[in-house]
């Protein structure tokens, strides 16, 4: 042969070369991708949700306060859609023909043979009229679901709001959720969405190319029926609830009341307040809107995210820390003569009392003798160690859950601010002492909490020593399960004989008749409680009152803030024993004060609006001057300090304390 | 010699025999499960597709072993006259043809319809055989290029006209027993490079193209300073393939028709279109896909059964492979093409004479051209050109003619110690 042979190799070489081209492009689509796959899957398979009814919740006796309601949505599968009578579908829907083609194109971009919405929970009046008229509009469908139902039509921050999935949590649900779907957004619907959404059910049907149902699929085997959600049993009293909204009515504040024995919520008021049924079902959008817009901000969750100085009612703490300190003994007295001298600032009390001891300081809420226990506290090593004892103060306090979350069953909780030494050591360098943060003595400047940790601190009064961590919800689903953190007791680092005395000065404090909250006492009730008068530089004082009752065995800790409501004995008392007396007896018997619920409910406490349009950028070094100014003027405010002072201790920096001895150690009679 | 003549089915290469009978029977499993559809699934029927199928089947298989009952000289003594009459029937298609889908390919004969296009490819084959073996020319003169070249043209050209662009595509599979013959290596590399230039000049600016042109002929020419013949060809060369670059463009937009540039954006990737002109190949790439290792198994594709692929008895028949047997099946049926084209190679090789070494060649590198551009279409590496998977896709005419073509030359084969 001649040398024209070998091209024999260079042809046969070619067709080898090729066939290995398209194995190696079918080992890579068949083997290696998975993408295929998938696809085929989703050519053949659709699947058809079935979508559960959402848990109910009830209140603590057992009255349903969260329900479903069936609601209507017309689905649309675009492909199958014949022309059809769009006037007809638009008067039973009851929008224009305009509509109808514009929700139309919409579904048909979404997607051409999926059945995708049109008109989401239609009203029943046009469900009904739709069913007879059905069979005209090939290609819909109507769709039941369920929708939130709240029966009470009140506390709607706690029980938050139901919404279509948005993209977001569609991606971070790693698949579980599908556009169309809801979940909780906010409150016990957003904390318990896990319990409350149940299980979806799907159904697997084959369709050939022309979009032909062809059966199921696998015979069902991976059809899921749907599961509905958990049944929730809540703490909440809805008697109390509905009344603590009813008196907080045209006011700004919170309410918390919590059952010592078991850290569970019995109310859970923010005012101002919504229906909650209003963030269900179309209307949404707009009813969220006007929310947001309204300048008292009712979507803010008061009871855990307001953050208020907890004023005066921060004594009875102070008082059991300082006795288990032994920086004071129950006999220890002070002199008060209306005021206290921290350096040269003036603290005002609001009476002159001469000798004063424990017991009735409490009662009359005597800022004297806690700025007293206040300087003992922190200069009992000597005043050089002040700054070691504020830190070992600090811990102290920290244990009643100052200055950090208390970890309740719903979003959006707040830690209040309550500072440690680090944060002076920063504003102020090593130069600081008990009279640079004697406001926190009484509550006031420095340190704010929320109304939950507030009804916290008197749970653990209550309890002589020890809280639970407050929650909502005290039983999940049929077997009432109830979460393991729920029955630990959190000890609060005071030991049990410290507590009677200061119980005794709250006790007075309502049910004697020099206590500052004398006109709130309650008939055959003891109350023990204490009164705080805020200092609100915007405006009048916030109204704060804490309390427990009865004062052996308590089986309600309650804690009230009424803004702008002046004194902590004319508003937050008041309500705290309205609630106290309904929640312990179901009724509210004639004060002979004549004080009465229809009164307290009336009275328009809302302060006035100011323009807050205007905002102004800070630098760094601003902010921190700033922070400085803030805190003199906290300071100030909480000290009544004539400005002229001011200004010279802000141009120097606040001086350090001298060694003040003008209290004179007086025997308890 | 004679004795040996007599005996029609002496020295038949019943191995080549048995890979037909197996691809065969491959098709019409697949063209079975194709049709298969679950809510009809009656007995056999022949009037359906699938029963069709198994006719041609065994009538191709009839006319197989007949062509063997020839004398295998009458093939070259009547090659002139066989391509004339497929000549003859391509013109007479264009003018008495039904339309099909967009193409005058067919003649309507009672219920029956004859595709000329099949026909043609063995008459080309037989007439080109001839023709090398008569004059024997090693294609170094420009007579002989421009005689061969007329013969598969003419063909070529009228089935363009139908227009059936991939039919007329087979017909370049002739360069390859021309280049067996001594058609210079060039013409190979020029046509390779001709289609190099052709997907990147839709891919890269052809500014860039010009420049990477320019920059390897400077590189040859500095190379090869010395040699003034060498630098003109080169400048030639580079001249050409820039102005091959700007022909493609032009052409390209005023001589294609849409949907054909539309395929061959999407094979490159320039476009993506799941509904339209992409739906075909993407459909058949998911079938294929989704068949893994070892495939759904017979009948249980679903994107087999309920349609997802058009075409899919006919021109997309892998994806069904692809599917029910996943890369198993698809190795196995391109192992047996493979397997199949290297043997009829070395067949060719073997024979004494010229005409059957010529013919041998054509039939492997015809049955190549449609083997690659077939299954290269259905997973995306080529653009969609209508084509069947010989042997294996449903109908009549294609079978009939690859089994004419096939057969033939197993003819000539059995006679290979004559000469013809």
């Amino acid at each position: 042969m001649d040398q024209l042979f070998n091209r024999k190799y260079i042809v046969q070489g070619l067709f080898i070369v090729i066939a290995l081209i398209l194995l190696g492009k079918l080992f890579y689509i068949q083997i290696i991708s998975d993408k295929a796959f998938s696809s085929a899957e989703s050519n053949v398979l659709r699947k058809i949700y079935k979508y559960p009814a959402r848990g109910a919740i009830l209140d603590r006796n057992m009255k349903v306060i969260v329900q479903n309601e069936p609601v209507y949505d017309l689905m649309v599968i675009p492909n199958e859609v014949k022309p059809f009578d769009t006037l007809a579908l638009a008067n039973a829907l009851e929008i224009t023909v305009e509509d109808v083609r514009k929700k139309l194109k919409k579904a048909r971009a979404q997607s051409t043979y999926q059945s995708t919405f049109f008109e989401r929970q239609i009203s029943v009046q046009s469900y009904a009229r739709l069913q007879e008229i059905m069979y005209r509009f090939p290609g819909f469908r109507t769709q039941d679901r369920t929708i939130r139902h709240y029966p009470d039509s009140i506390a709607g921050q706690l029980f938050g709001y139901v919404k279509e999935v948005s993209p977001d949590d569609i991606e971070k649900s790693e698949g579980y959720y599908k556009p169309g779907d809801f979940i909780g957004k906010s409150g016990l619907e957003r904390s318990y969405e896990d319990f409350l959404r149940g299980e979806k059910g799907v159904i697997n049907t084959l369709y050939d190319a022309k979009n032909i149902a062809q059966g199921s699929y696998a015979n069902g085997k991976y059809d899921v029926n749907a599961v509905s959600g958990e049944r929730l049993i809540s703490s909440l009293d809805i008697r109390i609830q509905r009344l603590g909204e009813e008196l907080m009515k045209n006011k700004v504040g919170a309410i918390v009341a919590i059952e010592p024995a078991t850290g569970e919520i019995l109310a859970f008021v923010s005012s101002p307040g919504y229906d909650p049924n209003q963030l269900v079902g179309k209307d949404w959008g707009k009813n969220y809107m006007n929310l947001i817009a309204n300048p008292y901000r009712p979507q803010l969750i008061r009871p855990i995210a307001g953050q208020y100085s907890p004023g005066s009612s921060f004594k009875p703490v102070d008082a059991l820390v300082a006795l288990q300190d032994g920086a004071i003994d129950p006999n220890t007295t002070f002199f008060c003569p209306g005021y206290y001298m921290a350096g040269n600032h003036k603290v005002k009390c609001e009476h002159v009392d001469g000798t004063i001891n424990m017991q009735r300081g409490i009662a009359r809420s005597c800022n004297t003798y806690f700025c007293h226990v206040f300087q003992n506290i922190i200069t009992k090593n000597g005043m050089k160690n002040q700054r070691q004892t504020y830190a070992h103060w600090h811990e102290q306090i920290a244990k009643w859950g100052f200055g950090q979350k208390l970890g309740i069953d719903m979003p959006f909780e707040k830690k209040g601010i309550f500072y440690p030494a680090e944060h002076y050591d920063k504003i102020y360098g090593k130069r600081w002492g008990y009279t640079t943060v004697i406001s926190q003595a009484i509550g006031q400047g420095e340190i704010t909490s929320t109304p939950l940790q507030m009804a916290n601190v008197m749970a653990a009064i209550a309890n002589r020593g020890y809280y639970l961590k407050p929650h909502l919800i005290k039983g999940i689903g049929d077997k009432n399960v109830v979460k393991k953190e729920y029955v630990v007791k959190n000890y609060v680092g005071v030991d049990e004989q410290h507590f009677p005395l200061v119980i005794n000065g709250m006790r007075d404090a309502v049910n004697s008749p020099w206590g500052t909250a004398k006109e709130s006492q309650i008939p055959n009730i003891t109350m023990c409680g204490k009164t705080g008068t805020v200092q609100n530089p915007h405006g009048k004082n916030h109204s704060v009152f804490i309390g427990f009752a009865p004062m052996d065995q308590p089986k309600i800790a309650i804690a009230v803030i009424v803004e702008n409501g002046g004194y902590g004995g004319s508003y937050a008392a008041p309500i705290s024993s309205f609630i106290v007396e309904k929640y312990l007896t179901d009724s509210i018997k004639p004060r002979s004060n004549g004080y009465t619920v229809k009164a307290f409910s009336e009275t328009n406490l809302l302060p006035a609006l100011i323009d807050k349009t205007k905002k102004v950028k800070l630098t760094k070094s601003d902010s921190l001057s700033l922070k400085k100014a803030d805190s003199l003027k906290r300071v100030k405010d909480s000290l009544k300090i004539k400005p002229a002072i001011l200004k010279q201790t802000f141009s120097k920096k606040p001086k350090v304390s001298q060694p003040i001895v003008n209290h004179k150690p007086v025997t308890n009679k | 010699m004679q004795q040996q003549g007599n005996r029609f089915f002496f020295n038949v290469d019943w191995i080549t025999v048995l890979i037909y009978i197996a691809l065969c029977a491959i098709g019409f499993i697949n063209v079975y499960a194709s049709i298969y559809n679950p809510d009809k699934a009656t007995g056999f029927d022949f009037s359906s597709s699938y029963g069709k199928q198994l006719i041609y089947v065994i009538t191709g298989l009839i006319l197989g072993l007949s062509i063997l009952l020839f004398d295998g000289r009458l093939f070259n003594v009547f090659a002139p006259f066989i391509y004339g009459a497929t000549l003859f029937l391509l013109v007479v298609v264009l003018f008495a043809g039904r339309n099909v889908g967009g193409n005058q390919a067919w003649i309507p004969i009672g219920s029956f319809r004859l595709q000329p296009s099949e026909f043609a490819k063995f008459g080309t084959a037989l007439l080109l055989a001839r023709y090398v073996s008569t004059f024997n020319p090693k294609f170094r003169d420009f007579k002989s290029i421009v005689i061969a070249g007329l013969i598969v043209l003419a063909p070529l050209l009228l089935i363009m006209l139908q227009p059936d662009t991939g039919s007329a595509l087979v017909f370049l599979a002739f360069m390859f027993p021309l280049y067996r013959e001594g058609l210079s290596g060039y013409f190979l590399l020029i046509f390779l490079g001709m289609i190099v230039l052709f997907v990147a000049d839709f891919l890269v600016p052809t500014y860039v193209l010009i420049l990477i042109l320019t920059t390897i002929g400077g590189l040859f020419i500095y190379n090869n300073r010395r040699k003034q013949k060498i630098i003109i060809s080169t400048v030639l060369v580079t001249i050409i393939a820039i102005a091959y670059l700007f022909v493609v463009k032009i052409a390209y937009e005023k001589v294609l028709a849409p949907h054909q540039r539309s395929r061959i954006e999407l094979m490159l990737g320039l476009k993506a279109d799941n509904k339209g002109a992409g739906y075909n190949v993407i459909q058949s790439q998911i079938a294929i896909g989704s068949g893994q290792a070892t495939g759904r198994g017979f009948l249980q594709g679903t994107q087999t059964k309920y349609g997802y692929v058009p075409a899919q008895s006919t021109d997309f028949i892998f994806s069904t492979i692809g599917e029910e047997w996943g890369f198993m099946g698809c190795s196995i049926v391109i192992g047996l093409y493979l397997f199949l084209l290297l043997r009829l190679i070395n067949l060719a090789e073997r024979q004494r004479s010229t005409f059957s070494r010529v013919y041998g060649y054509s039939v492997a590198c015809i049955l190549f051209f449609h083997v690659f551009i077939n299954i290269g279409m259905t997973i995306g590496i080529i653009p969609v050109i209508g084509i069947p998977l010989p042997f294996i896709s449903y109908g009549g005419s294609s079978l009939w003619s690859f089994t004419i073509l096939l057969f033939i030359f197993l003819k000539l084969d059995s006679n290979r110690m004559g000469f013809i």
